[in-house]
């Protein structure tokens, strides 16, 4: 059997998934991770992306996270993410109008545009395309 | 009829007293049950920023972050979270009283401390109590928010960086469950260690990028995610306190208004006798 590690996966809104698994890979600000059991120590902050969880068993599962914190101990994983959403409860229509939306601020910058966010906004609404899309092709 | 409207009036004021608490009662549970939904969705949350804090607290690292370190304690700091209304039992005073009783000692050590107070309740208690108010927060609502407790957090941990208290402690009552909340004083600040067996080894975290933004925002975000939490558990405590305390006053008005009937027919059974047997006296005077 595969070696297993805890993870607990909460936002400030609820508690995402908790349980064992295999492995897990997010997307970390320096780029992407891939975590196994008995990793050491690790504190790293989050980018929008997602998380993907190779749970007990080899099933799968894909979460939303819209920035946050990991951190890594040998015999468990955490991240605190700001805002997180199950794979299965993301609306494509909704990102992709937020797209839009950042898009055309960005375009169409007045003098009180604030740059960073609406970039900000942009790399979220993607992020989760990506995800919806990546489901879907399975 | 000796006193009979007196009574009877009195009673009446009681019946009103009673529709008012029992609908007290009433707000109080539907209130309660949505903050009670809070309570258990930010809970894992602050749990989760607890026990990675906890690791962080045990481990030996390389940049001594200013919130990890034990300093001689001269000065300590209290963010009181209250209600901003009464009428919830004794669920303010029993707080008060355990801080009270937490500053006596600390006098006793000589160490002076001063209050960041969250709600209305609190800041009339150290009004009246004395004691160094740095900054208040009140009103904000049946549902929290977190920018409402930023303000009050800042100052706190500025007094910290700045030195002026070497403590900060947190005080909230927390929900157990309906008929129970209890009043809770954690610390905060310098960070409390995991209770967990001391591991063997030194070992530090891998950090991505840099250690010092990484913990700057994370000890940040955990002092107002533990703080938020105390406003939300002390939210919920409040509707169930008041819950309990609206239904224990509609049961003694009830009780009340019992007892009152009883003394009220009594009262008025006596008068009929009196005036039969006057009627009665009277006839046989004339007869």
């Amino acid at each position: 059997m595969a070696m297993t590690v805890q993870l607990d996966v909460v936002s400030a809104e609820e508690k995402i998934f908790s349980g064992l698994v295999e492995s897990v890979q997010v997307t970390g600000s320096e780029g992407e991770l891939g975590i196994l059991p008995f990793h050491a120590p690790l504190l790293t902050t989050l980018k929008p992306g997602m998380v993907r969880i190779v749970k007990q068993f080899g099933e799968e599962h894909v979460i939303y996270v819209a920035g946050g914190v990991l951190e890594v101990q040998p015999d468990t994983i955490t991240v605190l993410a700001d805002v997180a959403v199950r794979g299965e409860d993301l609306d494509e229509q909704a990102a992709l109008d937020a797209q839009k939306r950042a898009e055309e601020a960005m375009q169409h910058a007045g003098a009180d545009f604030n740059y960073a966010e609406a970039a900000a906004q942009l790399a979220e609404a993607i992020a989760q395309l990506r995800i919806i899309q990546k489901m879907r092709k399975k | 009829m000796a006193g009979g409207k007196e009574i009877k009036s009195k009673i009446g004021s009681i019946n009103n007293t009673r529709k008012i608490t029992s609908a007290m009662e009433k707000v109080a549970v539907s209130k309660m049950r949505k903050a009670q939904d809070r309570v258990a969705a930010t809970r894992p949350y602050a749990e989760g920023m607890r026990k990675v804090i906890g690791n962080l607290a045990n481990g030996s690292l390389e940049y001594r972050h200013p919130y990890l370190a034990d300093r001689e304690v001269k000065r300590v700091g209290y963010i009181v979270i209250s209600t901003d209304r009464g009428l919830c039992g004794g669920l303010n005073t029993n707080e008060f009283k355990k801080v009270a009783l937490e500053l006596k000692s600390w006098k006793d050590k000589g160490v002076d401390a001063q209050f960041a107070v969250i709600g209305n309740k609190a800041t009339a208690f150290f009004k009246r109590f004395g004691g160094k108010v740095v900054a208040q927060q009140a009103g904000s609502g049946d549902v929290p928010r977190l920018a409402d407790v930023i303000g009050s957090v800042q100052v706190m941990l500025n007094a910290f960086n700045e030195g002026r208290i070497d403590r900060l402690f947190l005080v909230y009552n927390q929900f157990v469950n309906t008929m129970k909340q209890e009043p809770v004083i954690d610390q905060l600040l310098p960070l409390p260690k995991a209770d967990i067996e001391q591991k063997a080894h030194n070992w530090d975290y891998l950090y991505e990028p840099d250690p010092k933004p990484i913990l700057d925002m994370l000890l940040d975000r955990f002092v107002e995610s533990q703080v938020y939490q105390g406003v939300v558990e002390n939210s919920a405590s409040e509707h169930a306190a008041r819950m309990v305390a609206m239904k224990a006053a509609t049961d003694n008005a009830g009780n009340l208004m019992d007892d009152l009937k009883l003394v009220y027919n009594k009262a008025r059974q006596a008068a009929i006798t009196q005036e039969l047997s006057e009627i009665v006296a009277g006839a046989a005077a004339v007869g």
